[in-house]
């Protein structure tokens, strides 16, 4: 996968197989290309060349896949004047044949109750919120977390990795797009690091750490990419 | 697509902007027409108000619209409905909600005061420009990510094509005013939406004895029911093709 904006080489030639029932995380300094390629897999943007294949098929210029797909966002935009029940309803609306609806995250958050507050007063946090449990509500196969936890509080971060770790053994791909390493050692299976728009390294967790003997995870991780050694 | 219809409509329903609009052009067409004698009289000025008007707010308000609506496209994107429709709900639900504002504010007056043939092409007619000029701030709006810069775009289309356009034509016809123009002219009103609106409507009042041999030409080719279909299909043109380029460029670009 290709991708520049302009002059800015943002993805040059990510290729990767991302298999079902594990917990990728996608880490990488700022500005990697770790969003970019999440938002291609969406279809948000779009690549310059390359190809994203879902179960074998390609998914350039197509929408329905978007069925199978949850996303959440790093930071959540909503039309300012709709309601929290109006976002909720709408996508519902639009995803009417999804089979399974899964409203545990907003029975977890309480989102019940606020309901009729305007997407333009809520607090960062709550958009998070909202955006996690839109991410979960029809039961998708695929789910892309884009810094879930960053502006959560602890206890609905916490919430929120109960939920990560039950869809994972339900068999869904997640990835997840995080810098805090703990947080990724705690659910993630792989790591895929990218800097400056290339795979530095994908492996499992156990793997990293074995190669490093290292028990930490951030120190492992710390002492490859300042080898700076591609694996 | 009737869904995300619904939610645009109530976004903009919600803003108030298209109730200010309604009464603004309710209270500018009753006025005119209590203020001259004759129903003919009151429809030529409101013509030439609602030429004026109609077009700067449409094409302003559909501007500003799109730009506002970023978040709740952006939202949209992610799920799964094709970008084509996404961006032709937007575009039936800001022109519909202004060309509703427009029957009410314009057709209904026209209906009361100068029931006939001229106020169905003046009403018909703004429907046309309301069209065609919220197609030309989509395709302004898509053209630019920075909404300054956008309804920049789009202020200068409606100075060029209200009131620039027009200095052109006349510099033109006064320069090659030795040679025969008549057909050059024709051309010239097709490639302006608003001209080619005011020559329909005012080939039907009896001000266009005025107008002199182009007039008489004029009266000819929209006078048949030839030339005012061909006239029409013009303005449908006018609608579709920035439509479809600014469709082409939100289908591609990143979100």
């Amino acid at each position: 996968m290709y991708k520049s904006y302009g002059k800015l080489q943002v993805l040059r030639g990510v290729s990767v197989k991302l298999e079902e029932g594990k917990v990728i995380s996608i880490i990488g300094p700022n500005g990697a290309g770790k969003t970019t390629m999440s938002k291609c897999i969406l279809g948000m943007v779009l690549p310059d060349s390359g190809d994203i294949k879902i179960n074998g098929e390609s998914v350039l210029k197509k929408h329905l896949y978007r069925s199978q797909i949850g996303y959440m966002p790093q930071i959540g935009k909503y039309p300012e004047n709709m309601k929290i029940r109006q976002v909720i309803e709408m996508v519902r609306d639009i995803r009417k044949k999804a089979a399974v609806i899964d409203e545990e995250l907003i029975g977890l958050y309480g989102l019940q109750n606020m309901y009729d507050k305007r997407m333009g007063s809520l607090s960062g946090g709550t958009k998070q919120k909202v955006s996690a449990a839109l991410a979960f509500l029809f039961d998708p196969q695929i789910l892309i977390l884009d810094e879930p936890t960053a502006g959560l509080d602890p206890i609905s971060a916490e919430i929120l990795k109960g939920k990560i770790l039950k869809e994972k053994k339900k068999g869904k791909l997640v990835l997840i797009t995080s810098h805090v390493m703990s947080e990724i050692e705690e659910v993630a299976d792989e790591i895929l690091c990218l800097v400056d728009g290339n795979v530095m390294f994908y492996e499992t967790i156990s793997d990293l750490k074995a190669q490093t003997q290292e028990t930490r995870l951030s120190r492992a991780v710390a002492k490859i990419m300042n080898e700076g050694r591609v694996i | 697509m009737n869904k995300i219809i619904k939610y645009v409509l109530y976004d903009i329903l919600r803003s108030k902007i298209v109730v200010a609009y309604t009464l603004f052009l309710l209270l500018l067409s009753i006025g005119l027409f209590n203020l001259g004698g004759s129903p003919d009289k009151g429809l030529l000025s409101l013509l030439n108000l609602v030429l004026l008007t109609v077009p700067l707010i449409s094409i302003v308000f559909a501007t500003t619209h799109f730009y506002n609506s970023y978040e709740f496209m952006e939202l949209l994107v992610s799920q799964p409905i094709r970008r084509s429709k996404i961006f032709l709900s937007e575009y039936l639900g800001v022109s519909l909600s202004l060309s509703a504002a427009f029957l009410i504010g314009v057709g209904i007056p026209v209906l009361l005061f100068a029931p006939g043939a001229t106020g169905l092409y003046l009403v018909l007619t703004g429907l046309f420009i309301t069209f065609i000029f919220v197609a030309l701030a989509f395709l302004a709006s898509v053209i630019t990510r920075d909404k300054a810069k956008g309804i920049g775009i789009a202020l200068m289309l409606w100075f060029y094509f209200a009131l620039i356009y027009d200095g052109i034509v006349l510099f033109i016809l006064y320069s090659f005013g030795d040679y025969p123009l008549e057909y050059a002219t024709l051309a010239l009103t097709a490639l302006n939406p608003v001209d080619l609106g005011r020559v329909m409507v005012l080939l039907n009042l009896d001000v266009s004895a005025m107008m002199g041999y182009t007039g008489a030409l004029y009266k000819s080719i929209f006078g048949s029911a030839w030339g005012v279909g061909i006239a029409f299909l013009v303005l449908v043109l006018w609608v579709m093709v920035p439509l479809l380029l600014s469709r082409r460029a939100f289908i591609r670009r990143d979100l």
